[in-house]
């Protein structure tokens, strides 16, 4: 398991490569990447908060239980925080497993729990004026399918 | 104990944290107190259905007891990923 918070940028290609690379008798691997979207135009930066301590206890917890609900072989889970732009990498997830279904859910699993019971808030910098990002009804009611 | 704010709860507060000395028992108790304090804590903690806790890094409800705690955090619904 590797768990990374951290404010600088990560290579996406290389990350997924060297979780790969180190993995054996795996079958399977799944990685998501979250992007910054500039949802409504005129985005000029995201500017994500997180409770350090906390984030790093909360994501190695979920990605625990992801290993252990699924059979995982591993997992990956890469967050940043601080200042990012439009179309900057937010955050990854990888999980590797014998077969794909596992690998499917588990990085589904840590994305569904990694919205809303990792401790980061988004806010958005645009020409207008800055507003915290609200949290979805849906990403507390998708927690529920597990 | 710390007492630390988050997100729009630390910005309404005017702080990232404080450091009190409390005989609150539970987290409602606690939060009670810091209403009173000053009008910037209740504009804070106005809307409850809009805040989380975590005591000692672990998220919990508004009546989870404080005996023991270092450490208790107030902010927002979170928005990872």
């Amino acid at each position: 398991m590797d768990i990374r918070v951290q404010s600088d940028p990560f290579d996406l290609g290389q990350m997924a490569n060297e979780f790969a690379m180190r993995q054996s008798g795996m079958g399977a691997i799944v990685t998501f990447t979250g992007i910054v979207r500039d949802v409504a135009g005129g985005l000029d930066l995201m500017e994500i908060e997180h409770y350090p301590g906390m984030t790093e206890a909360a994501l190695t917890q979920i990605a625990q239980e992801a290993v252990a609900r699924f059979s995982l072989g591993d997992v990956l889970i890469i967050h940043r925080h601080g200042p990012l732009r439009p179309d900057d990498l937010i955050m990854m997830v990888a999980t590797a497993a014998p077969h794909r279904a596992a690998a499917f859910e588990g990085a589904d699993f840590l994305m569904d729990y990694l919205k809303s019971r990792a401790p980061f808030w988004k806010k958005e910098i645009t020409r207008e004026g800055a507003d915290w990002v609200a949290a979805k009804d849906g990403d507390e009611a998708a927690l529920k399918r597990w | 104990m710390d007492v630390l704010y988050f997100a729009w709860v630390r910005e309404r507060i005017g702080r990232p944290k404080d450091v009190l000395e409390t005989q609150a028992a539970t987290v409602m108790d606690l939060i009670e107190e810091l209403r009173v304090r000053e009008v910037r804590y209740e504009a804070a903690f106005a809307d409850l259905t809009a805040i989380r806790v975590a005591v000692d890094q672990e998220l919990t409800d508004f009546d989870a007891p404080l005996a023991n705690a270092r450490e208790v955090a107030f902010f927002p619904p979170m928005t990872g990923g």
